[in-house]
């Protein structure tokens, strides 16, 4: 099976002409909420690119039989079926990773990407496409959380992954961390500085 | 069949959830043991933890705990024993600090390292955004700390979830609770705000609630055992 021009934009598009967090502006609020470390941002990333191209197969296998009234509701089904099936998996067989996640987890319902990428693409395409659009939104999103993560860590602690990457020499000579990059505000800050190099350099995408 | 029909919809709507309530019981029942058998372990860890031993890669947590914890029961606020029906391994915790302190059932490990008899007990609060728990183990003096391991259900990553970091948890360690023959549970207390009534550590700057959260825990949770304590310190001095 070759690739199609439609598969390639299906994956391609959502990593930068149409990302879902700075073009499409979803997911805000779980980008705001675990990336002061790089650690919690990656494991976010690859639990939604994991839940979210999932969900997108399921409900475009059954997107023919989907009643209009209630699509919301089955949709929602699916994807919290999903997300505790994966909680469960992982509390069984890697407990320490799930520890870690506990909260993240529970999150990703939550996700707006989510309800988004099965509402615009899912119901009206078929399981192939639909899941290379849901890694494609699913990577696009883990990009942006990845690279506020790696900036917030960096100046926030001066730390990434959690190893020190500043060294001392640096502090005795008077550097300090910004405690500030650790607090909520500073993700948005940074998401927007992103939205702000992006959009210059993809003129297109600049509103009038 | 019409798709959009009161009926169809109806039958939908029972089918799917039935299907994922069998699907997700199932899978419940399926990985539960292996989850009990996780979360003991995970438990025994943290125990280990208080005696700072951690177990190497591929290590049976299960066997070293075995290996080092050699006593375990429980203790009235009284200092001595009771009998109960509960393992105190299984004692929950966070229902005990919600009882009268009088009536609380208190779990005491001894463990046996390399540097002597350790007293083991566990401690649970509040933090921030849920709940955080930890033990603190205790040389055989009954007054000075030999580690302390704190853990939080989800404290905010950077501030708050630094208890759980042993930065902050060797901090404790050699610490006394008894201010002469007072229970004085040590606090955790801002830059500049150090008491002069009680030994205290530093808290996490832009962690201020969590950081009053360990503090209250732990004097909430250690208070009880005061006379247990007690009794520790006469039987080391003979």
């Amino acid at each position: 099976m070759g690739i199609s021009k439609a598969s390639k934009m299906a994956f391609f598009n959502p990593l930068s002409k149409d990302n879902p967090v700075i073009v499409q502006i979803l997911g805000i609020c779980s980008a705001l909420a675990v990336t002061a470390k790089l650690e919690p941002a990656l494991v976010m990333s690859i639990s939604v690119v994991a839940v979210l191209a999932l969900s997108n197969v399921i409900i475009s296998l059954m997107r023919k039989t989907i009643p209009n009234s209630i699509r919301i509701i089955v949709q929602l089904v699916v994807v919290a079926a999903l997300v505790v099936v994966v909680d469960q998996i992982l509390k069984a067989y890697t407990y320490d990773v799930s520890k870690q996640l506990s909260v993240f987890i529970g999150l990703i319902i939550t996700n707006c990407i989510l309800m988004g990428r099965l509402e615009a693409f899912a119901l009206n395409n078929g399981p192939w496409l639909s899941f290379l659009d849901g890694l494609g939104n699913g990577l696009g999103y883990g990009i942006i959380l990845t690279i506020v993560a790696f900036f917030r860590e960096l100046l926030g602690s001066g730390t990434l992954l959690g190893y020190q990457v500043v060294p001392q020499s640096w502090y005795d000579a008077g550097y300090m961390n910004n405690g500030m990059m650790i607090l909520p505000p500073m993700a948005l800050i940074t998401v927007a500085c992103i939205i702000w190099v992006h959009r210059s350099r993809n003129k297109d995408l600049q509103e009038k | 069949m019409n798709r959009q029909s009161n009926s169809y919809t109806l039958i939908y709507s029972i089918g799917l959830v039935v299907l994922v309530g069998v699907l997700l019981s199932v899978v419940y029942q399926a990985l539960k043991p292996m989850q009990d058998e996780n979360i003991a372990d995970d438990k025994r860890k943290q125990i280990l933890a208080a005696v700072l031993i951690a177990p190497h890669e591929g290590e049976s947590v299960a066997e070293l705990y075995n290996r080092y914890v050699k006593e375990s029961f429980n203790v009235g606020s009284n200092g001595e024993r009771i009998s109960t029906d509960i393992a105190p391994f299984d004692v929950n915790i966070a229902d005990e600090v919600k009882k009268n302190p009088d009536d609380r059932v208190l779990p005491v490990f001894v463990t046996e390292t390399d540097k002597g008899q350790k007293y083991i007990l566990p401690i649970y609060g509040a933090g921030l955004w849920g709940p955080i728990w930890g033990y603190v183990s205790f040389n055989s003096d009954g007054r000075t700390i030999y580690g302390a391991y704190f853990a939080h259900q989800g404290e905010t990553p950077g501030l708050g979830a630094e208890i759980e970091k042993p930065d902050f948890q060797n901090q404790f360690i050699d610490k006394s609770v008894f201010s002469g023959d007072e229970f004085k549970s040590v606090a955790v207390v801002k830059v500049g705000q150090e008491p002069t009534d009680r030994e205290y550590v530093h808290g996490i700057s832009g962690g201020t609630i969590t950081s009053q959260g360990v503090s209250e825990m732990l004097e909430n949770s250690l208070a009880p055992y005061e006379n247990y304590l007690k009794n520790l310190q006469t039987s080391d001095k003979q």
